[in-house]
């Protein structure tokens, strides 16, 4: 500026002065790291370019192991061989692919379309061809490795279920990443071709299974051959799960469903602890790791019973006669009736025009709350629904937490329907009818359950009213077994009624099991255990309305598959001080009382058999591992 | 109403240095994109576009007589603010950063804005309030504001690296205008301080991120692999290098981002040491001649504006070459005019720009 005086403006000349020299010399440090890297390095940095390529491989995470409560390992680990091509260090493409094709029996097409098919422009990024050699596929490429350039053997862990379809349900299976789930956020850190839990625990508990990949850089030779590994970050093992499956347990409910369609549960009514977990038919889970032919998954997929479906916890089925507690303690804590009030039952009840019968045809004469359930009285409750009222009877399923998924931590729970009037309107357009209050008190018409609410609502009853969260693993514990977790038994709410009611239920249960017209007899446990008390409920679920046309006994096997009723049986023992609670459901069983009470009866007897002693299963596995 | 002079005092040997780099980044960018025998043109094209698109904003640049830069200074610096706010908000989410932001018409960075519309109201504050011998501390309480903000936005994005350059650009263009030494001693004191807190304000991740950064061996997998690769492709190059198309390290694709950050692997593995030399010193000259630039501005706002946009392409130049040479931590910083990127060459030729408009109104008061 003008004006400036001249002390200022050499002030600023010597100031330019600085900058320039220092920008000089800045680049001069660069120049200089130039003439150390190209000069005097160069000549070892054009053979590190030319001769010897440096890459990343992955180094996969060992998944966790997955125990049962006694310590027994159900899910482990295999070394899988896996075979891949590097296609910047195929000589001749042609014949590699044509001898690999000989070697994996493979068709040499379907090879050429894997290698066509790799991300153009990363010919360093191997291609996988095989993911799971046998041993003599392995020993034909070790052997003409020096005809193969490129060609390369790595070891991967593998899942493996230890028994096949054991638990398949429960414990879920892994599948391969798909290219939707990559780009979501939540599964970040995953590559294609990662496995990953896709059903069950495997799914649910992934973040804690997984563990975390490591990688290496490698040097390797102009054929691939490995030279040395210059770094390396060791992978990180995931977590094993301790399950609260006992496999003794799991199996005899497995062997039970052998060639039926259904699912039974064990629960402990005092933790919420899954002691067996079966739905019928299965899956083999080492399928879906090696891989299905189509045929094979056709079949699969085909199949009417749906072996891929959980039916404890998917499966919604009408709860027939399972659901009479529930209206009995509505009726009882509504205060319309008390254990006094009684009706009669002569075999049919008339409303309207419509007439409503009895499983028992003869009818159960003049009857009270205590032996219309221990008969499972149709008419008495036919009166006590009409009394009810849908929204009533609503109310206490809710109450009961029918109509609410019991959130186990599986993937797939469904949560069971409730109806009320204003529902149907809203569903049908089509108003409430009276004879739907008499339908639904024997558990039939809208109302579904799952087979896991009915383990939660009659454990509810057994232990006195508490609403457990069923639980499936017992805790999370590191690879050299220290615990990182316990899951805590968890209460998600309370029947608020009163002791009175629960215990005249809980008799009433006990009743239908051991008294001499009881619908449950055939669950009654025999020889030395004979003296544990079971209490239980049965329940026969009509799939469809076949009361009119239907005569009531001797047809069951005329009638066709798809139309004969679900059977149902709910139980636990010992009546007195429940350590188990027991379901099983039949689809078109038949009666709940001959198909589905001898199924719990065998779960029971096996439970009680190897029962060890009281304090030692309040202990857990800990003790026996 | 054009001046004469202006046309004579234009600065033609700029323009040319500008020229001959951008001509040379071409060329390294059609190597890069060659690979199997065939050239990726679409990015080519685009790469050529935005050089267009560049040249034009950086006529309008010069053609508005730099006292309007003066006059509009602080308004442009907040809406500056304004869009490192929105692509916080609205922003594009790109590998785990929001740093590009939808404009309608272009995807744009608000960071690479940030910087010229930082310098810019920086050179305007320190031109009203001229100190001799130096500033106090409290007298920088505002630019230290001014810059403040806008590093700590970018540093939300995430994105370090450039929150770190423009941190470097603003304490050159301090440094410049001069502190007083007593006051400078106590504010390097003070941010030294500083570090540790800020480390135990920063999270998990962000810690391990400046680990990674201060020591690629941590990560192997990732930055320290690319610093292996980028050794391994400058150093081959030799004192000649391998040739045009040559290249196998950039080719072959070990390197990643090899026609992005890491372009200068290309051109010194297949010029040399001999190429690599001539772009840093078409790139000294071109930094010197915009010094000279700055030096012969008319005005203590002309001075600092021409310095604080050298300052720009110098903290670019020598981020890029050193983090490629395995000198400093890998961040995403371009190589000005040869990195394919849109952001970065409109703003650089923005830059070239504003050099331009100082150099041709040097003389403009004596009229």
């Amino acid at each position: 500026m003008i004006g400036q005086n001249s002390s200022s403006i050499n002030g600023e000349r010597l100031r330019f002065q600085v900058v320039v020299y220092l920008v000089v010399s800045v680049f001069v440090v660069l120049l200089l790291r130039l003439w150390f890297l190209q000069i005097i390095k160069g000549e070892s940095y054009r053979h590190l370019s030319e001769n010897n390529r440096i890459r990343l491989e992955d180094v996969p995470p060992t998944r966790g192991i997955i125990y049962d409560r006694n310590g027994r390992i159900l899910v482990d680990n295999r070394p899988a061989f896996k075979l891949a091509l590097v296609p910047a260090d195929v000589r001749d493409m042609e014949h590699t692919l044509g001898k690999l094709g000989r070697i994996l029996q493979v068709e040499k097409p379907e090879l050429e379309e894997k290698v066509q098919s790799a991300p153009r422009g990363a010919p360093f990024r191997p291609i996988l061809l095989s993911r799971d050699m046998n041993r003599d596929q392995v020993a034909a490429v070790e052997t003409h490795r020096f005809n193969l350039p490129g060609v390369m053997v790595q070891i991967e862990p593998r899942r493996s279920y230890e028994m096949p379809s054991f638990a398949a349900h429960l414990i879920g299976y892994l599948g391969e990443i798909e290219e939707a789930q990559l780009k979501d956020k939540r599964h970040q850190g995953y590559k294609l071709g990662d496995y990953l839990g896709k059903y069950g625990v495997e799914m649910e508990w992934e973040e804690e299974l997984k563990g975390v990949r490591g990688g290496r850089q490698v040097e390797a030779d102009a054929v691939g051959r490995q030279l040395s590994v210059l770094r390396e970050v060791a992978p990180e093992p995931g977590h094993n799960l301790v399950l609260t499956l006992d496999t003794q347990l799991q199996l005899r409910a497995e062997n039970a469903l052998k060639g039926k369609s259904g699912a039974i549960i064990a629960m402990d009514p005092t933790t919420g602890d899954i002691l067996a977990m079966a739905s019928s038919p299965a899956f083999d889970q080492n399928q879906f790791v090696r891989g299905f032919t189509a045929g094979e998954w056709q079949a699969i997929v085909d199949n009417p019973l749906h072996p891929l479906e959980n039916k404890a916890i998917q499966g919604q089925y009408p709860l027939g006669s399972t659901f009479k507690p529930v209206v009995a303690a509505a009726g009882l804590a509504s205060g319309l009736i008390n254990p006094e009030t009684t009706f009669t039952c002569n075999g049919e009840y008339q409303l309207g025009n419509q007439v409503y019968r009895c499983w028992k045809k003869r009818g159960h004469g003049k009857i009270a709350l205590h032996q219309a359930l221990v008969q499972s009285c149709d008419i008495y409750f036919y009166q006590l629904g009409q009394k009810l009222g849908i929204d009533i009877m609503s109310e206490y399923a809710h109450r009961f937490r029918l109509g609410s998924r019991t959130l186990i931590r599986l993937n797939n729970e469904a949560g069971g329907l409730v109806p009320t009037a204003q529902w149907k309107l809203r569903r049908f357009g089509v108003p409430w009818q009276k004879g739907e209050d008499l339908v639904t008190a024997i558990g039939q018409g809208f109302l579904l359950a799952t087979p896991m609410q009915m383990a939660v609502l009659y454990a509810a009853i057994a232990n006195g009213g508490k609403f457990l969260k069923p639980r499936v693993v017992l805790r999370v514990e590191d690879p050299d077994g220290g615990v990182i977790k316990n899951v805590n038994p968890e209460i998600l709410g309370n029947l608020n009624l009163n002791p009175g009611t629960i215990s005249f239920l809980q008799d009433a249960l006990e009743g239908a099991v051991n008294e001499l017209h009881g619908t449950g007899r055939a669950a009654q446990m025999r020889g030395r255990l004979r003296t544990i008390k079971v209490a239980g409920k049965t329940g026969t679920a009509q799939v469809v309305r076949t009361a009119e046309d239907v005569e009531e006994e001797g047809d069951e096997n005329e009638t066709p598959y798809e139309y004969r009723d679900h059977a149902w049986f709910v139980a636990y023992a010992p009546a007195d001080e429940p350590e188990i609670v027991v379901v099983a459901l039949v689809e078109h069983g038949g009666h709940g009382g001959s198909a589905a009470a001898p199924l719990v009866r065998e779960v029971m007897e096996e439970y009680f058999r190897n029962r060890p002693p009281v304090q030692e299963a309040k202990l857990g596995p800990a003790a026996s591992r | 109403m054009i001046d004469r002079r202006l046309i004579q005092n234009f600065d033609w040997l700029l323009l040319l240095l500008t020229c001959a780099i951008m001509t040379v980044g071409l060329a390294t960018l059609y190597s890069a994109l060659f690979s199997g025998g065939e050239v990726h043109s679409a990015v080519l094209k685009r790469q050529l576009y935005w050089l267009g698109t560049g040249l034009l904003v950086m006529i309008l640049i010069f053609s508005i007589d730099y006292q309007w830069f003066e006059r509009f200074a602080y308004p442009a610096y907040v809406v500056g603010i304004l869009l490192l706010v929105a692509v916080l908000i609205f922003g594009k989410t790109v590998s785990g950063s929001k740093r590009w932001i939808d404009l309608g018409l272009v995807v744009a960075q608000p960071s690479e804005l940030m910087k010229p519309l930082l310098v810019i109201a920086l050179a305007r504050f320190f031109a009203r309030q001229e100190k001799r011998g130096g500033y106090r501390i409290r007298e920088l309480w505002l630019p230290a504001l001014m810059i403040l903000l806008p590093v700590a936005l970018v540093v939300m994005e995430p994105d370090l690296g450039t929150a770190a350059l423009l941190l470097a650009i603003a304490v050159s263009v301090i440094l410049f205008v001069g502190v007083k030494p007593s006051s400078l001693m106590l504010l390097g004191g003070f941010a030294l301080g500083c570090l540790p807190l800020l480390w135990f304000l920063m999270k998990g991740y962000q810690r391990q991120r400046i680990l990674t950064l201060l020591d690629p061996g941590r990560d192997p997998l990732g930055a320290g692999y690319h610093i292996i690769q980028s050794k391994i492709a400058v150093g081959s190059g030799k004192f000649w290098g391998k040739g045009f198309l040559q290249g196998t390290q950039g080719q072959l694709r070990f390197i990643p981002e090899h026609h992005t950050d890491f372009i200068f692997t290309v051109l010194a593995e297949e010029w040399g040491f001999v190429g690599s030399m001539l772009l840093l010193a078409l790139f000294l000259c071109f930094l010197l001649r915009c010094l000279n630039v700055a030096r012969r501005s008319r005005d203590q706002f002309g001075t600092l504006l021409a310095f604080g946009t050298t300052a720009i392409v110098f903290w670019h130049v020598v981020v890029n070459v050193a983090m490629v040479l395995g000198m400093l931590p890998v961040v995403g910083i371009p190589l000005p005019l040869v990195s394919y990127g849109g952001s970065s060459a409109v703003a650089t030729l923005t830059c070239v720009g504003v050099l331009l408009n100082v150099s041709m109104r040097k003389f403009v008061f004596q009229k």
